[in-house]
């Protein structure tokens, strides 16, 4: 089905095109971008809070949209079939959450060592026990090792942008990994929020398959073996050479992935009140919530500084560490008990001390804003007034 | 007393079937009215009459980026006693995490605060209004299903969010949805709707008379010097 549309850059699409404003779940945002991205196929396996948004992606195939779509066996079947059509040079997403996340992760660990270009859209979800559907975003410390490169949206308009930018950076020849676009489940997925818009009458440029650094394989007279080369089947010495080449190559096409950060999201970090003592540093649904911190602490009249984290991977840390330089506290809110946005901050300043590991909530609780006050006053010196009546 | 602030974080306790999630809607629609911000999240277990329901509401003159439940509201609205009484809130006691020099508002005169609850209260400095919103929904509309109605008059009547317009056109809009209004007066609609459109044009009618009555009741409360608890006549 041909929908007349106007294939366009994706520097046109994303900071040039005239937009509308509408008030729209993250969701939909997500469907929206897909839906300007000019995706030749779509696989999921249904999780909740995924459902929704490879629900609405199955009504922009049926519109006409995207070209093929179908449900897979479960997500190790998904995550390979997207490897496998991906290989054949045609443009893929699939979304998931929390434990479909999980069951994926064994062919997702693969995809950049394979040079498969996709998107990979994660709408957070508890993944231990004892389970639940709720917004705990522990799942993506196991996508940082992966090699594949990171987004973190803060809300409905960031899942948009964001999802469109990661269609144009995972095809870049020399980029060519896979791209997650992360937010938090419910709280963005099933929550409305304002998001500009470009007209639909437009799309991203079709896939270029003699962009590709890695010739596409013909899926119908498909190779004997799937790997390009098969290192164990030389010498020892050979797999660990083959290995280890490959694996280097992928993160620094992960750090090659950084001027398209710049390109299209404007930088791998955003800073309100670069000159505080004190600052905020945040990704994802808690970047909203230290957000609202910061302009609560504007109102009291204390300084104190933001930072959101765009990207997770590649991870900015020249530029946190240069944002940090004066910074004489660091408060790190996450909806994770283990801390991993922390534990990278800290990884990337001289003087790491200076971090607090939190506030943090579990399971997917809200984050409320006046857990990060509580830190700022502490860190400022302040009496902090005991919280809970 | 907290008024006059710029940004309110309400947390709606009640029953299922008290219309707490559908107050929620028309809180948010007024303040959208009124050129305003507010954002809201529903809670509700199972889907059933009795059972606890809570929602959210947050409601500022300015954009809002907080997502999720109100842990610590400056607001807490109680539809029924029982959430008081029986612990039928999400938690317990049912002003859990409430800020300092907060408003409290439940639907009964009765003396359903024990002891304990009242020396937190008095130290947080809070003020509670109690008024039998039941009672007055069943005297002015006739039905007790305009609880809801009351309840959210009396807080907007307090806080003075929006005006009793921006009330209207949210209630408007829930019971008769925007197309139907906007068609409402035209010939083009057949007896039937027009039959069903004059029902809900007296329900709407009703809610707004509870809702202009708690508004007269909030305009005669000064709260600013006022004990713990101030009771409401109807």
């Amino acid at each position: 089905m041909s929908l007349n549309k106007k294939l366009v850059d994706m520097d046109y699409l994303l900071n040039e095109a005239p937009r509308e404003q509408h008030f729209i779940t993250g969701a939909q945002a997500m469907a929206e971008a897909v839906k300007r991205a000019s995706v030749d196929m779509a696989i999921a396996y249904p999780i909740t809070p995924q459902s929704e948004v490879m629900h609405l992606v199955g009504d922009i195939y049926a519109q006409g949209h995207i070209k093929e779509y179908y449900r897979a066996e479960e997500e190790l079947g998904t995550m390979s079939a997207i490897a496998g059509a991906a290989r054949g040079g045609v443009r893929m997403f699939t979304a998931t959450s929390g434990p479909g996340l999980l069951r994926g992760l064994e062919a997702i660990v693969s995809w950049p060592g394979h040079r498969i270009p996709c998107v990979l859209g994660v709408l957070t979800r508890v993944v231990n026990a004892p389970l639940s559907i709720q917004p705990d975003n522990i799942e993506m410390a196991y996508l940082m090792h992966s090699g594949m490169i990171m987004l973190h949206a803060e809300n409905q308009q960031d899942t948009f942008d964001y999802t469109l930018a990661a269609f144009a950076i995972t095809e870049k020849v020399d980029v060519y990994i896979p791209v997650s676009v992360s937010t938090e489940g419910f709280f963005v997925t099933h929550a409305k929020g304002y998001v500009d818009m470009m007209s639909e009458e437009l799309a991203f440029d079709v896939i270029d398959p003699y962009k590709a650094p890695v010739p596409a394989m013909d899926n119908e007279v498909p190779p004997a073996r799937i790997q390009r080369d098969a290192p164990v089947q030389k010498s020892n010495f050979m797999s660990y050479l083959i290995h280890s080449v490959w694996q280097q190559e992928i993160w620094d096409s992960n750090r090659r992935a950084m001027k398209y950060v710049y390109q299209y999201l404007g930088g791998p970090i955003e800073v309100i009140h670069p000159d505080a003592d004190v600052f905020i540093v945040a990704s994802g649904c808690a970047a909203a919530q230290g957000r609202e911190a910061n302009r609560y602490a504007e109102e009291e009249g204390l300084s104190v500084g933001f930072i959101k984290v765009k990207c997770i991977r590649p991870w900015p840390k020249d530029e946190i560490s240069a944002a940090l330089k004066n910074a004489k506290a660091v408060i790190v809110p996450e909806h994770n008990i283990i801390g991993w946005l922390s534990k990278e901050i800290q990884a990337s300043i001289p003087n790491g001390g200076i971090v607090v590991e939190g506030p943090r909530v579990y399971g997917g609780m809200t984050l409320p804003v006046e857990l990060i006050m509580e830190q700022i006053y502490i860190a400022l010196g302040m009496d902090s007034e005991k919280l809970q009546a | 007393m907290a008024i006059d602030k710029k940004r309110y974080n309400i947390r709606i306790s009640g029953l299922g079937g008290q219309g707490v999630v559908t107050s929620a809607h028309i809180l948010g629609t007024s303040m959208d009215n009124a050129g305003k911000y507010a954002s809201l999240v529903p809670f509700f277990g199972s889907e059933k009459r009795m059972a606890p329901v809570e929602a959210y509401v947050r409601a500022s003159s300015e954009p809002i980026y907080e997502v999720g439940e109100v842990v610590y509201p400056d607001i807490i609205m109680i539809y029924h006693s029982q959430v008081v009484t029986h612990g039928k809130s999400y938690t317990m006691p049912f002003y859990t995490g409430l800020k300092k020099n907060a408003l409290i508002i439940i639907n009964s005169d009765i003396d359903v605060l024990e002891p304990e609850d009242k020396e937190v209260l008095e130290r947080l400095n809070a003020k509670v209004v109690q008024f039998e919103a039941t009672e007055l929904a069943l005297k002015v509309a006739g039905t007790e299903l305009a609880t809801n109605m009351a309840m959210m008059g009396m807080v907007l009547g307090l806080t003075k969010l929006v005006s009793e317009e921006n009330i209207e056109a949210a209630v408007r809009e829930r019971f008769l949805g925007n197309s139907f209004v906007a068609s409402g007066g035209t010939a083009s609609l057949d007896s039937a709707i027009e039959k069903k459109f004059k029902k809900k044009e007296e329900l709407l009618a009703k809610n707004m008379e509870v809702i202009n009555k708690t508004f007269e009741m909030a305009a005669n409360i000064d709260l600013s010097n006022a004990p713990l608890i101030t009771k409401i006549e109807i």
